[in-house]
């Protein structure tokens, strides 16, 4: 019982993250919106996959909350802030 | 009396106040401090793309190739790669699942899988590589000041105009259509092939730069852990695991072998797509 549950959740999230690339890849190939729309629909996209792999694949639903914490507050804290500086050089941001 | 002291002294050593074994929490550190590189590489290719979006080349333009289709076909191959990697990350899952069933024959199937989709992907990369390297068969042009064009056959649909001569393409979506401008850039200017670090027929060399150092680099996650993977594999064959009563080295060498997928999601996003 315990057993398929779990196999199963497996096959889902693939499904899902199967989806997602190939809307990713029929964006990209077909253009229908504005390029600034596609980027942040891009982004968006591949945090939710992002998520979906972290979260399931490599199980972190399933640990501790204060080892999830440990991990995520410095990816969440070094990333975004170099992302905003180099980005705001490159004159993408502003 | 001894297990009370232990517990009540959570920092004293001996307990787990992750409730996670010390191989998998190190794998963990040692994944973050991985990432933390990765979006470095990324975020710098971000700077370089966004500061020079006019040259920039798009990855449409550049990876075309699909073995066995004549024609463009633009971001197929790369989806192809990423399913493949989707797909072993998944048979890598099944594996650790199996393995905290105590599921010998089952972890060994999946686990071969996931080595099987870890060498596929590797040679598709080297095939895109050697693509990128020897370039098109026409070429492009590097004009006086260094610029890199390409040439537009006459006849061909640019932004909704055909144009019955050859006009130049710079960068992205930059074109040249006047005729005098065109012999005179022309003649000022030597043919190129392909990608190196130094020239890129592309357009700017520092698009090939990143991509020979930033799929490299993820390419050589991907061979370290296809070497992981197999030496994980032996082991299962050979029973270790079975021994010592628990899968946690799957588990362990899953980790990092996900990770590798993450990390080629936001490649491909950042690389392919954006």
């Amino acid at each position: 019982m315990e057993n398929n549950h779990s196999t199963k959740q497996i096959w889902i999230v693939f499904l899902i993250l199967l989806i997602l690339t190939g809307i990713e890849v029929g964006l990209g190939i077909f253009k229908p919106v504005s390029y600034q729309a596609l980027k942040w629909t891009f982004i968006i996209l591949t945090l939710v996959k992002a998520y979906y792999i972290i979260a399931y694949f490599m199980h972190v639903k399933h640990e501790r909350r204060n080892f999830i914490f440990t991990l995520a507050f410095p990816a969440f804290i070094l990333i975004p802030y170099l992302l905003f500086i180099l980005l705001t050089e490159a004159g993408d941001l502003i | 009396m001894s297990t009370i002291s232990k517990e009540s002294n959570v920092w004293g050593g001996g307990s787990k106040p992750f409730d996670a074994s010390y191989g998998k929490m190190m794998m963990w550190f040692f994944l973050l401090t991985d990432a933390l590189t990765f979006s470095g590489f990324l975020g710098a290719y971000g700077f370089c793309r966004f500061k020079y979006s006019e040259s920039w080349p798009l990855a449409e333009h550049v990876f075309t190739h699909f073995p066995g289709i004549k024609g463009d076909q633009p971001l197929l191959y790369v989806a192809l790669m990423t399913f493949i990697l989707i797909m072993s990350s998944v048979t890598m899952v099944l594996a650790v699942h199996h393995g905290k069933l105590m599921n010998k024959n089952k972890v060994a199937i999946w686990m071969f899988l996931t080595i099987i989709g870890g060498a596929i992907f590797l040679g598709s990369q080297a095939w895109e590589w050697m693509h990128f390297i020897h370039g098109t068969h026409d070429g492009s042009i590097q004009l006086a000041d260094g610029s890199v064009a390409k040439v537009i056959n006459s006849g061909e649909k640019i932004m909704g105009k055909t144009y019955d001569y050859e006009i130049l393409r710079i960068g992205a979506e930059k074109y040249i259509t006047e005729k005098d401008l065109i012999s005179n850039l022309k003649e000022n200017s030597k043919k190129i092939y392909g990608a190196n670090m130094i020239v890129n027929e592309y357009g700017l060399p520092q698009f090939a730069n990143f991509f020979f150092f930033i799929t490299g680099f993820h390419g050589f996650h991907v061979f370290s852990g296809v070497i992981l993977n197999i030496i994980i594999f032996i082991n299962i064959l050979f029973g270790t695991y079975e021994r010592r009563g628990h899968y946690e080295m799957v588990e362990k060498v899953g980790l990092y072998w996900h990770f590798v997928d993450l990390v080629w999601v936001f490649v491909f996003t950042f690389f392919y797509l954006i």
